[in-house]
This record gives structure tokens, sequence and C-alpha cells, in this order.
């Protein structure tokens, strides 16, 4: 049983890996279809670095990130604030609103985005992309965020007000020191988020702000393309290297929780 | 003065109305509007959008599409479900490392994990090497560009998906329930039945519902991996958006997603409660 056990977790894992594993293999294969072992070369990864649609692509898309990111950390984090600490009318709406727009499929986000921007007149490009990307990472801010502010103890905020803080005190020397792992997490779950994302973005940007998973979408549906193998391995290396930094910081929390 | 406290409160309701109110309510006053080829979408209101959603060939998209994202729902969940019970049978530590192994892929852009499976189903790839090589086929499977390969696709990229929701629903069992069960001499069959899958129905709601939508939606996997008869929902309504500039009609095909989407959750929502009452009578007889 144990044995049967084992062998179904291995297979799932191989699953799993096996493709990321062809992708990663072949771009140091000289071969260029991949189907053979051609013997190990960095050809592609010059290439890469040559191919400036692609490399502009890649910018916009770290850009983006970070800054969709950015913002979507600013603006969760005192939405979570508000609908921990402050009462206001609509406050239940605005939590459903938040659950809506997490579970909704990003199709269905893309095409709410692209209607408002075309009822609104805006033409499509980087300020599109970058509101649209704020606001699908914003619950998964808020959801990270909240999940910390609920383990602190209430009586540190009361503290605070008897001590005559204010509220702005009070969310930058209180909520903000201790928030911060929490806030960092969820950072790094939106930039990934921003950077994974396809199907928003071939909606809310235009042709003259490309991004890359469109560039990576026209390349790889016309054939194989040994850089899209190079762009894999890097973006693997990226998401590990957050993902490592992501277990951490969780990691702590649970360590703050049981002091 | 605003104080900081009215800022705040300010802009999460602004935020909120402006990106995601307002958007939704554009996009069901589209699906009433009549298309036009200058402007889009303008009056007068009618209900031809949604007549088109019910037209034969629209139909028959529509059902297909639900079927191959049903599909991938149902695998993911076989896989899933195992794979969940085993993992939460480890230590937590080990459990959450494996955790880590399984997220780990899932944190590259998806894009390019379609990409992968399609190197992987070709003529040349991993699979049909393998096979040939063991001998087990004589002749390269076509398995690109059909609805396998599609349900493959989202089956791998949305596994992860299912397993979380499982996972944690999986932790929260009682072990003891396990063991009074086996007392009796519940068989291994009747203990799936009666205490595992009840127990777990929230999460494997939860884990189908997050499987089952995005599946709907990602167009792009059907675009590399599937052929010309195997599209989803997404691809109907990116056509029609970005095609064909039909929006009313690719409104209203979004309306109908978001009230599926309502159907489901109010399941989601069933089931939670069905479990939270069964707890209750536990919690009673303890």
């Amino acid at each position: 049983m144990k044995a049967f056990r084992i062998i179904f977790i291995s297979l799932i894992l191989v699953f799993l890996y096996a493709p990321i594993a062809v992708l990663v293999g072949n771009s140091f294969n000289s071969s260029k279809y991949g189907q053979k072992w051609g013997g190990f070369t960095l050809k592609w990864y010059e290439k890469l670095l040559e191919n400036d649609s692609l490399m502009t692509a890649f910018g916009h898309s770290l850009l983006v990130a970070v800054l969709a990111a950015t913002t979507a950390v600013v603006v969760g984090t005192l939405m979570t604030l508000a609908i921990y600490r402050y009462r206001f009318p609509l406050k239940k709406t605005t939590s459903s609103a938040l659950f809506i727009l997490m579970m909704s499929p990003d199709i269905v986000l893309a095409i709410t985005f692209l209607v408002l921007f075309m009822a609104l007149g805006v033409s499509l490009g980087f300020w599109t992309l970058l509101l649209a990307h704020t606001t699908f990472c914003l619950p998964f801010v808020v959801i990270t965020v909240y999940a910390q502010l609920k383990g602190f103890n209430p009586y540190l905020f009361e503290a605070a007000k008897d001590l005559c803080a204010s509220e702005w005190q009070i969310f930058t020397r209180i909520v903000l020191p201790l928030l911060l792992p929490a806030i960092a997490a969820s950072w790094l779950l939106s930039f990934t988020l921003s950077l994974d994302d396809v199907i928003i973005s071939s909606f809310v940007t235009g042709p003259e702000y490309e991004v890359l998973p469109i560039r990576v979408f026209s390349m790889v549906k016309v054939g194989v393309s040994p850089e899209v193998n190079v762009l894999a391995t890097l973006l693997l290396v990226v998401s590990t290297i957050s993902i490592a930094i992501f277990v951490l910081l969780t990691k702590n929390k649970q360590l703050n929780k049981s002091n | 003065m605003l104080s900081f406290r009215r800022l705040v409160i300010i802009l999460t309701l602004s935020w909120m109305a402006i990106m995601v109110v307002v958007p939704h309510f554009l996009v069901l006053l589209t699906s009433f509007f009549t298309p036009d080829s200058q402007h889009l979408a303008v009056w007068p209101l009618t209900l031809d959008g949604y007549s088109k959603v019910f037209q034969a060939i629209y139909i028959d998209v529509f059902l297909s599409s639900l079927w191959l994202s049903a599909i991938a729902t149902l695998i993911c969940l076989l896989l899933g479900f195992p794979f969940a019970f085993i993992l939460s049978k480890f230590s937590p530590t080990t459990r959450n490392i494996l955790l880590v192994v399984m997220m780990l892929p899932f944190w590259t852009n998806s894009l390019i994990r379609t990409y992968a499976i399609k190197i992987i189903l070709g003529k040349k790839g991993l699979i049909n090497t393998g096979l040939l090589g063991a001998g087990i086929i004589d002749e390269p499977l076509n398995m690109l560009y059909t609805d396998f390969a599609v349900i493959f696709g989202l089956v791998y990229i949305l596994l992860p998906f299912m397993v979380l929701p499982l996972i944690s629903s999986f932790e929260k069992l009682s072990s003891e329930l396990i063991e009074a069960a086996k007392d009796l001499r519940a068989s291994a069959w009747q203990r799936l039945r009666y205490i595992y899958i009840p127990l777990t129905s929230p999460g494997i709601v939860a884990g189908c519902l997050i499987v089952f939508l995005p599946a709907m939606g990602m167009f792009y996997v059907a675009d590399i991996l599937g052929g010309a008869t195997s599209l989803l929902l997404g691809n109907v309504i990116k056509n029609q958006f970005l095609v064909v500039r039909d929006w009313p009609f690719g409104s209203a095909f979004s309306v109908s997603l978001i009230i599926i989407m309502g159907l489901m959750l109010l399941l989601y929502y069933k089931a939670n409660r069905y479990v939270q009452r069964q707890g209750g009578l536990d919690d009673e007889s303890l």
C-alpha cells in the first residue's frame, strides 16, 4: 500500500515536471527541433538576447509586473485596512465584489475591462494594462494581508488609540511594520500573476505596447522556436527564486502565530 | 481636510466601483445592445445577442466546450483526490515540501507550459518516442491538434488548483472518524463513500469550481493544442470581441458564463452548509 502511494505521487510529479524538463533540456540543445540531442550549446541564449522584439516585450512585461504588483500591494493593503478596521457603507458589497473578482474566469474579467476602457474611450496600451493587472491582483493581496492582520492582538490598536495615535500613525507605526512579511509575500504573488497572465493582457493592450505572452503566443502558434525554451528556463529560475522567498516569508508568519 | 481614514475608504469604494462593479454592468448592458460595425454596440435594446447564443451552431460550440472543460475537471478530480489523500497521510513537513514541489511548475508561465505540452505530444515528442521505444506502438500516435491534446493541456495546467482545496479539506477531517469507521468494520469503499467524499465535499466542489471556470476561458490552450473544432468558450468570446466584433453577442455569451459561475458558487455554498451541519452533529455527540 505504501509503495503504491509513493509510485502514484511520483507519477504525478513526473507528469508535472517532464514537459518542463524537456524545455530546459532543449534550451541547451544545439539541434533546432529538439527531437534528438545535438550537443550542448548556449547559442539560443545569444539568439534570445539578439531578438529585439522579444526582449522589448519581455521588458514591457517586467515593467508592468513590477508596477502592477507595487500598486496592487499599496491599494490592497489600504483596502484590507478599511475592511478590517473601519465601518463604511457598502462594506459587504465591497467584500463580495472582491470575491467575484477572484472567482471570475480571466476571460470574463478581460472583457469587462475591455468594455470599460472602450466606453471611456481610452486607447489600449501601458496604462490600461497596468490598471487591469493591478485590479486582478487585488483580491490575492487582500486575502494574504487580511490573514495576517487577523492574527494580531486587537488590543494593539486600542492601546495606540488610547495613547492618542492618529489613524495615519497607527497605520505607519503599527500596521505596516507588522504586516511587512505578508505585504512582501503578496507583492511576489502579484508579480508572478501579472507576469503569467495571457488572457487579460491579450484584451487590454494595443499593438504599440506588446507584452511577452502575446509575443510568445504568436511565435508558438506558428511552430517550434528555441528562444521560447530559453525564455522558459529563465522564467523558471525567476519563479523558483520568488516562490522560495514567498515560502520563507509565509513560514515566518506561522512562527509569529505560535509565539 | 480629509482624514486618512476617509481617504482609505474612498479609495477602496471608488476602485471597486470603477474597475469591478461598473464594468460588469457595462457588459450586461452591452449584451442587450444592437451590434454595429462602427460603434461596436448601439441602441436599441434587443435580445438578439441571447437568441444567437441559443442558435444551433453556437449551442453546439457551447456544449462541446463545456464538455471539454468538464472532462478536464473530472480527470483533475480523479488524479487530485488520491493525490491529496496520500499527501494528507504524510507528516506536515513532508507534505509542505511536496506541495511546494507540486506548485513550482504552476508558477511558470502557463503559455510556456502549454508550449511544453505541444512538444511532448508531437509526432516525435517524448510520449511517442517512449512508446515506440518500448515497442507498445508501431507508428507514432496522432495526439496533437485533437480534443485529447486540449484536455491534456488543461489538466496539466490546472491540476494544482484541484489539489490545494482538497488538501485543506483532508486536513480538517478528523482521524477519529476513520478509526471509528474501521472499528465498526466499514470497508474501504464504505469509508470512501460515507466519510471521505461527504466530508471533503466542500474541497471537491471548490476544486472543481476553480478548475472548471478558468478551463472554459483558456483560449490559448485550444489555439495551440487543439484542432479546428476543439473550441473553448474563451475562443468564442475572444473571436466575437477581437475578430468578428459582435460585442453584444460576445457579451451575451459572457453573461451566460457568469450565470453558470453563479450556479456553481451556489452549489459550493450548499456543500459548505451541508458539511457544517454534519460537523455540528458531531460536536454534539462528543
